[in-house]
């Protein structure tokens, strides 16, 4: 009983986050792309004539479309229509459960993991259900009947085929290094050291696998440079005939989706919770000497250092998102067959090789 | 390969580029919001309707009739403006000035602001200076297109 119930506080706590995180996104975006282009920004939305810099935008937004009108196309496929952002949603927000926020807290007698699911396959599952919420994109192209969202969803699936590949094929070489699938585990691995000093996480071990990784996955949050399938500027985009929640649940699926990646490349490439020289009971220095911490602290130093990651990748990709404009097509094609899928093979070989020496 | 180099040197440029910009400005926000004036701003917003930008002395605001000493506009009911506007949003109606001088009147003049295009040919026309577009209003939006239309009362301040 109680086992259930550790569960689902771990999954409110988790979706709560996430959501959270998703919903101060557009606001962290508004106010980012703000501030990159000298403008202030949202500031207005307020609550009895409080406004502390717009954090009351992303309700404001949400109210609003909450209110509007759940219109649908006579000419749709009503069902198809009504699931498709719903197939997005889900199958971004179950991601969360693989992820590891923390190691594990001891209350009493027990030890819980700050992770919902410690699955054997954490990282396969992510990849794996990051690759099913293209459905929803092709769904709603198609359901919806109408010429351009069907180009756009056509876009999104050749896209996300091509980059998926890349994606997958770069992380073989960092499954190497770290023998496991198992998310904590892989974690556990990045809290070792290299050459005595060095703390020894991904990007350190797999320089080549990070930059494809990273191309791969702003490729799958489907922002510029990559929004071919939305291409704001020319064909609208897959939900084009989509309005009010509906619409919103694509674009918190576009939030959701940055915040996936950002957690995927902190958990794989930059020592997840792991604190650099941060044991269980303290951090031991490497040119000696040593400040032990209760166990209380060290968890919260895990979980802040964990969300700082996040909030660093979050706010770098919609760095990326605002500076760089739209690839082409055939670019956009080229880059994913020919360029970081030969690389993420050279990738693999490499690793191989320097496995084998060592 | 050497163009590939280009390009890569470009992303990075452009990267680093846009950081700046946000690093700098949130340099100022951040002391600004600390209390710390400086000459420089972290944008260059101005913050509408509580902050105004001076408006330039030959700016074309909305229209205004000017008085004489006894209160009566100058207009002479000439319809010069009536004849120049191009978008024939001026309707004068005149009468009879019983002042000699004068002879006439307007008893009725109407603005269509709806229709205007502030070009400023009634104020280039007017024999008189009886019409000035300087009154450095700028904010005259209505609900209804009636609220829009000036007549006499409104436009003679």
């Amino acid at each position: 009983m109680i086992e259930i119930l550790i569960v689902f506080i771990k999954i409110v706590c988790a979706l709560v986050w996430f959501l959270l995180l998703t919903l101060y996104l557009t606001w962290l975006e508004r106010k980012e792309s703000a501030v990159i282009q000298d403008r202030i920004g949202a500031n207005r939305a307020s609550i009895f004539g409080i406004r502390i810099l717009g954090l009351f935008q992303p309700f404001a937004d949400a109210i609003k479309m909450i209110f509007k009108e759940d219109f649908v196309p006579a000419f749709s496929r009503k069902f198809l229509h009504t699931l498709a952002p719903f197939i997005s949603f889900f199958f971004v927000a179950i991601t969360i459960s693989a992820i590891p926020f923390g190691d594990s807290i001891r209350i009493g007698e027990r030890t819980i993991s700050l992770q919902i699911l410690d699955f054997n396959v954490g990282l396969l599952f992510i990849l794996a259900m990051l690759s099913l919420g293209i459905y929803g994109i092709i769904l709603s192209g198609w359901a919806s009947n109408n010429r351009y969202t069907l180009i756009g969803g056509l876009r999104g699936t050749a896209q996300l085929i091509s980059y998926e590949v890349a994606l997958g094929l770069s992380l073989i070489g960092l499954i190497m290094v770290f023998p496991s699938l198992k998310l904590s585990a892989i974690v556990h691995y990045q809290g070792e050291l290299i050459f005595g000093f060095l703390p020894k996480w991904g990007i350190f071990l797999q320089p080549l696998g990070f930059l494809v990784f990273l191309f791969a996955a702003l490729a799958e949050t489907k922002r510029a440079p990559f929004d071919l399938p939305e291409a704001e500027s020319e064909i609208i985009g897959f939900f084009a005939e989509y309005g009010g929640l509906k619409w919103g649940l694509f674009m918190m699926t576009d939030f959701m989706e940055i915040i996936v990646v950002s957690t995927l490349l902190t958990t794989l490439f930059f020592g997840g919770w792991q604190v650099p020289w941060m044991a269980a009971d303290g951090f031991h220095w490497p040119w000696g000497g040593e400040w032990l911490l209760s166990h209380w602290l060290v968890v919260v130093f895990q979980v802040a250092a964990f969300n700082i990651k996040v909030f660093f990748f979050c706010w770098l990709q919609i760095l990326i998102r605002w500076t760089y404009p739209r690839f082409r097509y055939d670019q956009l094609m080229d880059m994913g067959w020919k360029l970081l899928i030969p690389l993420s093979l050279v990738n693999i070989v490499g690793t191989g090789i320097v496995m084998s020496i060592l | 390969m050497i163009k590939a180099l280009g390009y890569f040197i470009e992303i990075i440029r452009g990267i680093v580029i846009t950081s700046r910009h946000f690093f700098v400005n949130m340099f100022f926000h951040i002391l600004k919001v600390l209390g710390i004036k400086t000459k420089r701003k972290g944008a260059v917003t101005i913050q509408y309707p509580e902050q105004k930008k001076e408006i330039a002395a030959r700016h074309r605001s909305l229209h205004r009739l000017m008085a004489r000493e006894d209160g009566k506009p100058r207009c002479v009911a000439c319809m010069l403006c009536v004849t120049v506007c191009p978008s024939e949003c001026i309707y004068v109606e005149a009468a009879e000035d019983p002042d000699l001088e004068m002879q006439k009147y307007p008893s009725k003049f109407i603005i269509d602001i709806g229709r205007c295009c502030f070009c400023g040919f009634c104020v280039e026309a007017c024999p008189e200076d009886a019409i000035r577009m300087d009154s450095g209003e700028i904010d005259f939006a209505g609900y209804t297109r009636d609220d829009l239309v000036y007549d006499l009362d409104k436009l003679l301040r």
